[in-house]
């Protein structure tokens, strides 16, 4: 290699460089746009072909009403739970030492990896009619809660699990040396420190539970006015040929997914910059 | 006094442990142990009857291909798309973040409907297609995209976490040394994130073999043809025959299980990597 080309190196390192960012940006989008944009866009045309007036009337109807609120409301229920539940199973996995952990930290991510619809039929197996313990919760709003318990369980589990586990004992130790009991140690010391993995998994968990459908088709019963969620009641609308209202709904679950994840986004931005902020 | 503590803390511990144990038997584990034993009530011959029809056969076949088709094509984009947010500076990368991201919070059933939308008669390419006797909705084209659609973004969540952890100065070197971008692309970046490659492949997989709701609206569902082995578990239990639903979702189970175990082990390899 001769002067020359260790020199002339440089600039058309860069410029190759450009080049394969021009070309997987163009692999990227042209792809996202095929799988992802385009479909979307279908979606969002679809529900504004009736203008704002047929959109409203159909997302206000009583039926779809009655499914936004039972998905909104038992979405913000389960998050709730699995704020409390993950951070408690998290706390237990990282802290604790049992005979078997390893095991309980591997089933955590069962409902990931198996598909929802046998979550659901595998609730009704001990929930439902014939159940060996006597609780018989199927077709009630009790059976939509505990389907989306399942499924959404790992969430927050799974983003507070590693943050606890980098956390630094020292600080917890220095307040308990100097007279902090142990709930005042985890509120004032813990807790800060965890509270940004927690509000992303409840948001997940929250995203996840609203959209939920193959968890719910068995176990819900899918009763217009009382078992009914959104995304059932979207897939109702599709079967009988009512594609307006259908979008009409499924643009409300977009929106709250594009929500949701903007919101994840936001709070990823503050930590790291909190982050940034306090090592130099 | 210290002793005190040490116990207070110690029942504390146990109270905290069970409550955890208990809620993930309730929750998980109870109706997963009890659906093996329905399954099996009366010995194994009903439940591999049950297993064996042709069209639970042809629903598990088409699953596999659906995934066979979909886990290939979303890891080359996963990769390509972690290495393009971490190593490239370009603007509107937020976007394709939160774009990226979106499959993981929308509801299948919206992917579902949003195909629909685009490929069915009256949908925006209907026409087009029509004229043409190309086949996308009610057909594997249709439940490729659904899959594709909602196994999206695995690969890329798994490697761009990596790929920041490694930073780019082995990739500099090499780079330096006279690679080319193929070259340090293959020799050096590839074999650095290949566990979280591994790690999103298998979660990827998951994803695909148990996806339900988009599925469940594109493909039509036709027995034998268009109906996937989530979908026969559905159809199974609509016909009342609890015993073959139970059985075709043991298997799906057992896939999860293996799932898992593969996360388990690429997980601690990725860690000590």
């Amino acid at each position: 290699m001769t002067a020359v080309d260790v020199a002339s190196r440089a600039p058309a390192q860069g410029l190759r460089g450009e080049r394969a960012t021009a070309l997987s940006l163009g692999v990227v989008v042209g792809y996202l746009s095929v799988v992802v944009a385009l479909p979307m866009a279908a979606l969002v045309s679809a529900s504004a072909a009736d203008g704002w007036s047929g959109f409203r009337e159909v997302v206000t109807s009583p039926q779809a009403t009655a499914a936004l609120q039972l998905s909104f409301g038992a979405a913000l229920a389960v998050a709730l739970v699995n704020g409390l539940i993950g951070t408690l199973i998290a706390w237990v996995l990282v802290r604790d030492e049992f005979r078997g952990k390893r095991l309980v930290d591997a089933v955590i991510d069962l409902p990931f990896a198996l598909p929802t619809i046998v979550a659901g039929l595998v609730l009704l197996a001990l929930y439902g009619p014939a159940s060996p313990v006597g609780v018989d919760v199927a077709f009630t709003r009790t059976a939509v809660v505990l389907a989306l318990l399942f499924v959404t369980l790992p969430f927050v589990v799974r983003t507070v699990q590693p943050v606890l586990r980098e956390l630094d004992r020292e600080m917890e130790e220095a307040a308990r040396s100097l007279g902090a009991s142990g709930l005042a140690t985890f509120r004032r010391i813990v807790l800060p420190n965890i509270l940004p993995g927690i509000l992303s998994g409840v948001a997940l968990a929250f995203a996840r539970a609203i959209g939920e459908i193959g968890a719910l088709v068995v176990i819900s019963g899918s009763l217009p006015f009382r078992t009914e969620v959104a995304s059932v009641y979207v897939l109702a609308r599709i079967e009988s040929g009512d594609q307006a209202g259908a979008a009409a709904v499924a643009v409300v679950l977009l929106a709250v997914s594009f929500l949701v994840i903007l919101g994840i986004g936001a709070v990823r931005r503050l930590t790291t910059r909190h982050e940034a902020a306090v090592r130099p | 006094m210290r002793n005190v503590t040490t116990l207070e803390r110690s029942a504390g511990r146990h109270a905290l442990r069970g409550i955890a144990l208990v809620y993930l038997v309730a929750v998980l584990v109870g109706p997963l142990a009890l659906v093996f034993g329905r399954t099996f009530e009366d010995g194994v011959a009903p439940a591999w009857n049950a297993l064996t029809t042709p069209e639970t056969l042809h629903a598990f076949r088409l699953t596999l291909v659906v995934t066979a088709i979909a886990v290939p094509l979303n890891t080359v984009f996963g990769v390509v798309c972690g290495l393009l947010i971490v190593r490239h500076r370009f603007s509107g990368k937020g976007f394709l973040n939160a774009f990226v991201d979106l499959p993981l919070a929308l509801s299948p059933v919206v992917v579902g409907l949003s195909l629909f939308l685009l490929y069915g008669r009256e949908g925006w390419f209907g026409a087009w297609l029509e004229r043409h006797d190309v086949q996308v909705l009610f057909a594997l084209p249709g439940m490729v995209l659904a899959t594709l659609f909602v196994s999206l973004p695995f690969v890329c969540r798994e490697v761009v976490p990596t790929l920041r952890e490694i930073g780019d100065e082995q990739e500099q070197a090499a780079r330096t040394l006279g690679a080319n971008g193929l070259q340090t692309l293959r020799r050096i970046t590839l074999p650095a994130i290949r566990w979280a490659i591994v790690y999103g492949v298998v979660l990827t997989a998951a994803r695909c073999l148990g996806e339900y709701g988009a599925v469940a609206i594109v493909s039509g569902r036709v027995q034998g043809q268009t109906e996937t082995a989530t979908l026969r578990v559905d159809e199974r239990y609509d016909s009342f025959d609890l015993r073959g639903a139970y059985a075709i979702s043991l298997v799906l189970a057992l896939l999860a299980v293996l799932v898992l175990i593969a996360m388990t082990v690429f997980q601690r390899r990725e860690e000590t990597a």
